[in-house]
């Protein structure tokens, strides 16, 4: 049934049954089921993979259905790692799945990392995507790394052979407001989806030997104008020789703030009336939100700190729960003594609580 | 001199290709390129990572720069 399975690929020159092999044999770690954590798993799954770890706490929401091309309408408000695995499933009854339903942490990190030979980075947020660069690096596992701008994309594999690494390219982690994700800017449905076949390349190649591995060179992909662009760089031998991770990923890091749960927040909202701010975009503020609350988009924040009352805790929205970290971390230095709550995950997660 | 810009630099100039020809004095190196664009575009003083890649090959602050050299300034990108 494998080779029958397989066949295009088993007779194909230059890959054939010892490719194959390898594939089987591999375990990749997939962080982030979104958009391109979809397209890598989809087609890592079809062409025989044997194991994939897959790393998400998100649920499925209505905006991601336009390029999470695996979720359907009725998957809305449900875990999305469990629903991957099944649709992997029955793409696939021979992979080998494990699902970690939790944010990719640095108390979790290298213990997730280390059973598993490679590891897909398609994540959308910066601090996870320089803990796995560093968890990677302390482990020596190699990483496929892919990332977007609205119609733009970014591909390399790092630390693969002594070969470069992301800090090699971006030193430091940007800071809180620095570059928007793709919840503020907005992406064309089809653009993760060719980055994430681009790291599913890519893996394959890192796999199984077969072809030239994009490390030391950093591929860039224009939508608009249908061009690709290699740009070379070399190793920082200082970012090779990591043996811990950082103390911490967060965003400013020097204060960590206060979080509360959906669930909590909902059952607190229910008795008393909180100061909500909502610091999502206005067109997403405008498709629905909490009765109650303040609009105060996130670029808008820190000219309009004044109207939050710094007397009372204010509890920071968004869609799911970067931006609202993002807002505290803005805050925490303009009125240090403000209790500032970050409402964890977000409208997503406050839909589903519902 | 070209520069062509990729992600939040191509939103900061509003355009994929900036051209510095109007500039009687060209930076002359890969820091000068970035001190032009900051005091052209006070928002590129927030980036803390910025690439700056020349002919096709990722540049370091020290590099020097000359007519004809393509230039790409390349910050990170988040979004997945």
């Amino acid at each position: 049934m494998q080779a029958e399975r397989y066949n295009r690929q088993l007779i194909l020159k230059d890959f054939g049954p010892e490719a194959q092999q390898k594939l089987a044999n591999a375990a990749v770690l997939v962080v982030g089921a979104g958009g391109l954590g979809v397209p890598v798993l989809t087609y890592l799954n079809a062409m025989g993979v044997g194991t994939l770890g897959i790393v998400d706490n998100d649920v499925v929401a209505l905006s991601n259905l336009h390029r999470q091309v695996i979720y359907k309408e009725s998957d809305v408000g449900l875990s999305k790692v469990k629903t991957a695995i099944g649709a992997l499933k029955a793409q696939n009854a021979s992979t080998d799945f494990h699902g970690y339903g939790t944010f990719l942490t640095k108390d979790n990190a290298l213990e997730i990392i280390a059973g598993y030979d490679l590891v897909i980075d398609a994540t959308d947020n910066f601090p996870t995507r320089y803990l796995i660069n560093d968890a990677c690096v302390v482990l020596k596992k190699p990483f496929v790394y892919g990332a977007l701008h609205g119609f733009e994309g970014q591909i390399s594999v790092f630390n693969y052979k002594n070969g470069p690494t992301y800090r090699c390219l971006y030193p430091t982690m940007p800071k809180a407001d620095e570059v928007p994700n793709c919840n503020e800017h907005g992406v064309l449905g089809i653009v993760p989806g060719i980055v994430g076949n681009f790291q599913a390349l890519e893996a394959i190649k890192v796999l199984t030997g077969v072809g030239q591995v994009l490390s030391g060179k950093l591929l860039l992909f224009n939508g608009l104008g249908s061009v690709f662009q290699k740009i070379k760089f070399s190793r920082n031998p200082k970012n090779t020789k990591r043996i811990v991770l950082e103390a911490n990923y967060d965003f400013d890091c020097e204060m960590p703030f206060a979080s509360i749960s959906a669930a909590d927040f909902l059952v607190l909202n229910e008795k008393s009336q909180l100061q909500i701010i909502d610091v999502r975009t206005l067109a997403e503020f405008q498709g629905g939100h909490l009765p109650n609350s303040l609009h105060i988009p996130l670029h808008e924040l820190v000219g309009r700190a004044q109207e939050i009352n710094s007397d009372a805790p204010a509890y920071f929205l968004c869609q799911s729960g970067i931006r609202s970290q993002k807002a505290i971390a803005l805050l925490q230095e303009q009125i240090p003594t403000a209790r500032l709550i970050d409402i964890s995950g977000g409208m997503n997660r406050l839909k589903v609580t519902i | 001199m070209e520069v062509l810009l990729f992600g939040i630099a191509k939103d900061i100039v509003g355009k994929t290709l900036y051209e510095l020809d109007d500039v009687t004095d060209n930076p002359k190196s890969v820091l000068e390129l970035k001190q032009y664009m900051v005091a052209q575009f006070p928002e590129f003083g927030k980036l803390s990572s910025l690439a700056i890649a020349v002919n096709s090959e990722y540049a370091a602050d020290d590099v020097s720069l000359k007519q004809g050299d393509e230039i790409a300034i390349i910050p990170p990108v988040s979004g997945g």
